[in-house]
């Protein structure tokens, strides 16, 4: 069959296309053919349908996605805003930061190791096409519960794909999350952020600009994965020989992604490149129009010139194809030779595919017919925008009623009940450790690796000289957003900056993967609304701007949706990373310290969700002023050296928090439940805007009178303990066999009149085995 | 003869090499030189020893280091180290070792079947080669492990000989995290001018980034044998 060229589509204004199967709607393909005067070609209607999804046009979010720069905060610190591929942060010293994250749900759906794999290679190309080295990545992840079926098949994979994919890019994995709830069952959330660091100089983005630079494409060879939904097209040129339908979900090359990085960095340290963009999803429609519609506005490619992996496939294809490991730069002819020479260095495939025209039109030939004729920001900017209609849901009122009250839900009475509870808790699958998932992937590669999980943030050197870093958290309690999705992400928000704060950085700059069900389902949209709102409303209040980030729909099984999950991620600097806040303590006799005040608070808690697989009630709204105020002592007393270790309090409660203090130090503590405070109160509420400090003796009234000044609750509740096993130290003196340490413990005391205790070590056996437990078996 | 801060220590850099400016790194905190090397390059720009960084060159796809052995800059490098020239392999470089025959053996797929990292304890079982003459024998050290392919394996007859003639550099201890025969870290040749150990002590140099300062006398190690002279 011949090709539809522009000349066959005017001359055949009736031909009926496949636009519904490619997800072009009605009005959508009206306005198509108005833009055009004319019918698409079948190679413009593919680069419309995959430009006009929701993926990449962000037509249903665009209208609240616009308050994050609507409510920008004041600040210095953003270089590069929102709309570029990722946001650039002004670190001081001529450093600069960007960050980002995406998603790649349901790719690592369908195929967990190639969808994990290719989402960490999208964020790290994305980060790479602003001029930055990668430094770090981190992965917000979500799967159904800990022992279903399919969670054995889904996660493995996912990790794997992670750990496969960044490990071999010699990228750090620093942090992120793993978190269970049956919503995510049929639907897995693998979000993947990505960190990287540049001089100021070296800052660059995706435009088109100057009449007769070239067009170049490198890295890997095109094929025909993740060509998806745009096979309808195909198969009306493809005869009944050509080849079986490919895997919609795209295959990684890490070692092409290496090459890629390398080669790039240098083409760009040479001051040869113009503008330069990443091909991610949509591929060439993209990376072209995008770059075009940014510069000067005309672009020529010629597309049978773009090496295949498959020769047989047709022009529409290979505008769609999402094939991985490829690059798009702009070049000035006098460089072209110097960066041919470079990728050759590389072994990356490069070739000269188009020029910058002043035509103000992408055309694009296939063998000297025009396929496309196009006006760049039609395609790339001028999508469709949607007013889509929302609601509160009927039932959110019943959902806040339910509030988890004592009579609700029956909790723990007794101080053998409560010791009970402990190990359960410190086992459960949201609570537990997930080393089985972070020993997958190495966080020691680049030698700049100052925290990692299980620390509250990933920390990260920038400056060897200096020691200026940065530190990264990424949260979300989407219990919480789905009791109240505008309170939800402000607490996610909260938490977040506390993270970064907790660990010593100044929080600056704000990321987000805004994970929701279908927008089409008025209630989820009011979801979406609902959050974003409070995002943009948190972000002005924290001062910290949101510099980009990524909406993922359409996360449900069926009718059922996610729980909404919005995840933020906070990036902070820290002068000099040897003044980091560890989250271990260590010194015996350094007093332990809960910040912030211990309400009832246990809507959406792990607590209720765990014990009574129960979620309700109407979460206490975070209050993001206080939350400013903790962050100011947090970074005041890690800058004038009051704490020796400090932790989040979040979820799990107090409790948990100090066991995973305790375990990550392996020394004991004494602590007590305050004079007047439930114990169970105490061990397990999740109010927000909490932390805990270890604070060494002589720092003590310094450090109180700083709280004192700032009008915060600092409670003392505990003191670090190594020696608190004396029975044993006797023991192993009498016994010169036994040479072994004391045992460490963890004492609680003034628990209705009694005193509980663990051992460390056996709490330790509690949060490792139950990953394990099922992940190998 | 060189100085201690003179000596200078070339790091290869494959295509997928990752950890080589962290070896870099580490031949500079030590208080060596770091020439940085190029896979493509026959020509070793006169350096005293060299050290073949981790990563996974070439992506691995085929056996580990089986593509990086035939780099020109390794026609180079296994003359020299047949001469006696110091080199080190660590992780991926200790896979190019084995597969280039200067160390004998094979490192296979993890026994767990999973990429492992890790703050690994080793004995340094070896203090008479250049890499490891700054151990005190049975020295317990902690540093980062991080691979895929770490089970080492050779036959019995092999094995028997490395540990009759006091070849086996480092072993792992409480804990083999990835089923290599005998807990085999690491190991020496019969000359011992050329070591390989999975384990990564070039992370393990700073106190803010290793678990521990315990990979920097690898590096002290060689730097003085340089500068002393001593030969292997």
């Amino acid at each position: 069959m011949s090709i539809d060229n522009i000349a066959n589509a005017v001359a055949t204004p009736d031909h009926p296309q496949p636009y519904r199967d490619l997800g072009v709607k009605d009005d959508e393909y009206q306005r198509i053919r108005d833009i055009l005067g004319r019918r698409p070609t079948s190679s413009e209607l593919a680069m419309y349908s995959v430009m006009w999804s929701e993926h990449c046009s962000y037509k249903s979010s665009k209208v609240h996605l616009a308050q994050f720069g609507d409510k920008k905060p004041q600040t210095d610190a953003m270089l590069v805003g929102i709309g570029e591929n990722a946001g650039v942060v002004d670190i001081g010293n001529d450093w600069a930061v960007t960050f980002k994250i995406e998603s790649h749900n349901h790719p690592s759906y369908v195929e967990p190791y190639q969808g994990a794999a290719t989402g960490v290679g999208g964020i790290v190309r994305d980060i790479m096409s602003m001029g930055a080295r990668p430094v770090a990545v981190m992965d917000p992840l979500r799967f159904g519960p800990l022992d279903a079926p399919d969670t054995r098949r889904v996660l493995p994979g996912v990790i794997a794909g992670v750990g496969g994919y960044g490990n071999c890019l010699g990228l750090p994995n620093i942090g992120g999350e793993v978190v269970f709830d049956p919503t995510y069952l049929g639907n897995p959330l693998v979000n993947a952020l990505c960190v990287g660091t540049m001089k100021h100089a070296d800052i660059h983005l995706a435009k088109a600009s100057g009449i007769g630079n070239r067009v170049i494409l490198y890295g890997a060879r095109t094929g025909g994965d993740g060509i998806g939904g745009v096979s309808v097209l195909a198969s009306e040129t493809f005869d009944a020989d050509g080849p079986a339908k490919r895997p919609s979900v795209q295959v990684g090359d890490p070692f092409m992604e290496k090459l890629l990085i390398e080669c790039t960095l240098e083409v760009l340290h040479a001051g040869l490149v113009e503008g330069i963009q990443d091909l991610g999803g949509a591929g060439i429609s993209c990376a072209t129009s995008e770059l075009a519609s940014n510069g000067t506005g005309g672009m020529q490619v010629w597309l049978d010139r773009v090496p295949l992996r498959d020769a047989t496939l047709s022009p529409e294809e290979i505008l769609m194809s999402e094939s991985q490991e490829r690059m798009c730069a702009i070049v000035p002819p006098e460089h072209v030779e110097e960066f041919m020479a470079i990728c050759r260095k590389w072994d990356v495939i490069a070739t000269d595919i188009g020029v910058v025209t002043d035509t103000g039109r992408l055309v694009i030939e296939w063998h000297g017919e025009t396929i496309v004729d196009v006006p760049p920001r039609t395609v790339a900017h001028d999508g469709p925008v949607y007013q889509r209609p929302y609601h509160r849901p009927a039932w959110q009122d019943a959902l806040q009623a339910d509030a988890p009250t004592a009579e609700r839900l029956p909790r723990p009475q007794t101080a053998s009940e409560l010791h009970e509870l402990v190990l359960r808790m410190t086992a459960a699958p949201n609570l537990a450790s997930k080393s089985w998932v972070t020993d997958q992937y190495d966080r020691y590669v680049q030698g700049n690796t100052v925290m990692a999980q299980p620390e509250d943030s990933g920390m990260v050197r920038v400056d060897e000289e200096s020691g200026l870093g940065v530190a990264v958290a990424t949260d979300c309690n989407a219990r919480v957003a789905k009791l109240d999705p505008y309170h939800g992400a402000r607490f996610a928000l909260a938490e977040a900056y506390r993270n970064v704060a907790v660990s010593g950085a100044k929080p600056l700059a704000v990321t987000n993967c805004l994970n929701f069900g279908s927008p089409e389902d008025p209630e989820v949209m009011w979801q979406f609304a609902e959050a974003v709102r409070g995002l943009a409303d948190g972000c002005l209040e924290l001062g910290t701007p949101v510099t980009g980030g990524n909406v993922s729909f359409y996360n449900q099984t069926g009718d059922v949706a996610i729980l909404p999950t919005p995840v933020v991620g906070v990036l902070g600097v820290i002068d000099d990373v040897d003044r980091r806040t560890p989250m271990a303590w260590a010194e015996d006799g350094d007093l332990i310290y809960v910040l912030g005040d211990t309400a009832d608070d246990f809507a959406g808690s792990e607590w209720a969700h765990e014990v009574h697989g129960h979620l309700g009630g109407l979460p206490r709204p975070v209050d993001l002023a206080k939350e400013r105020v903790l962050g100011e002592i947090l970074l005041a007393g890690s800058r004038d050296g009051m704490f020796n270790a400090a932790h989040d309090v979040s979820d799990g409660g107090i409790m948990q928090s100090l066991v995973e203090m305790a375990l990550r130090s392996n020394v004991g503590a004494r602590i007590w439940v305050p004079r007047d405070m439930d114990p169970f109160v105490f061990m397990y509420s999740e109010s927000a805007t909490r932390a805990i400090v270890v604070v060494p003796r002589d720092e003590e009234s310094r450090f109180t009178a700083m709280c004192g000044a700032r009008g915060f609750t600092a409670e003392r509740v505990g003191v670090v303990d190594s020696q608190l096993d004396t029975d044993a130290i006797a023991a192993s003196t009498e016994d010169s066999s036994n040479g072994s340490e004391p045992a460490q413990l963890l004492q609680l005391d003034n628990v209705h009149g009694e005193t509980i205790r663990w051992s460390v070590d056996e709490l330790r056996a509690a949060h490792l085995r139950t990953l394990p437990a099922v992940l190998n078996a | 003869m060189t100085t201690l801060t003179g000596a200078r220590i070339g790091v290869v850099t494959f295509p997928g090499s990752l950890d080589d400016r962290d070896a870099a790194r580490a031949i500079r905190v030590a208080g060596g030189q770091a020439v940085a090397l190029w896979h493509g390059d026959e020509d070793l720009q006169g350096v005293d020893a060299v050290v073949l960084p981790g990563g996974f060159s070439y992506g691995d796809y085929l056996r580990c280091g089986a593509i990086a052995r035939f780099a020109p800059a390794m026609q180079t490098i296994i003359d020299k180290a047949r001469g006696g020239m110091p080199v080190f392999g660590i992780c991926n470089g200790f896979q190019i070792l084995v597969e280039s025959h200067l160390l004998p053996g094979a490192l296979i797929r993890n026994d767990h079947q999973h990429f492992i990292c890790r703050d690994q304890k080793l004995r340094i079982e070896n203090t008479t080669s250049v890499w490891t003459r700054g151990f005190e024998f049975g020295d317990e050290i902690v540093v980062p492990l991080k691979n895929g392919e770490g089970g080492y394996i050779a036959d019995e007859h092999t094995l028997d000989a490395l540990e009759g003639e006091g070849r086996i550099m480092a072993r792992y201890l409480d804990v083999n995290p990835n089923g290599s025969y005998r807990d085999i870290a690491g190991l020496v040749n019969e000359r011992g001018n050329v070591a390989g150990m999975m384990p990564h002590p070039e992370h393990a140099v700073e106190p803010l980034t290793g678990p521990s300062l315990d990979g920097l006398t690898f590096f002290t190690s060689i730097l003085s044998a340089l500068a002393s002279g001593v030969r292997a």
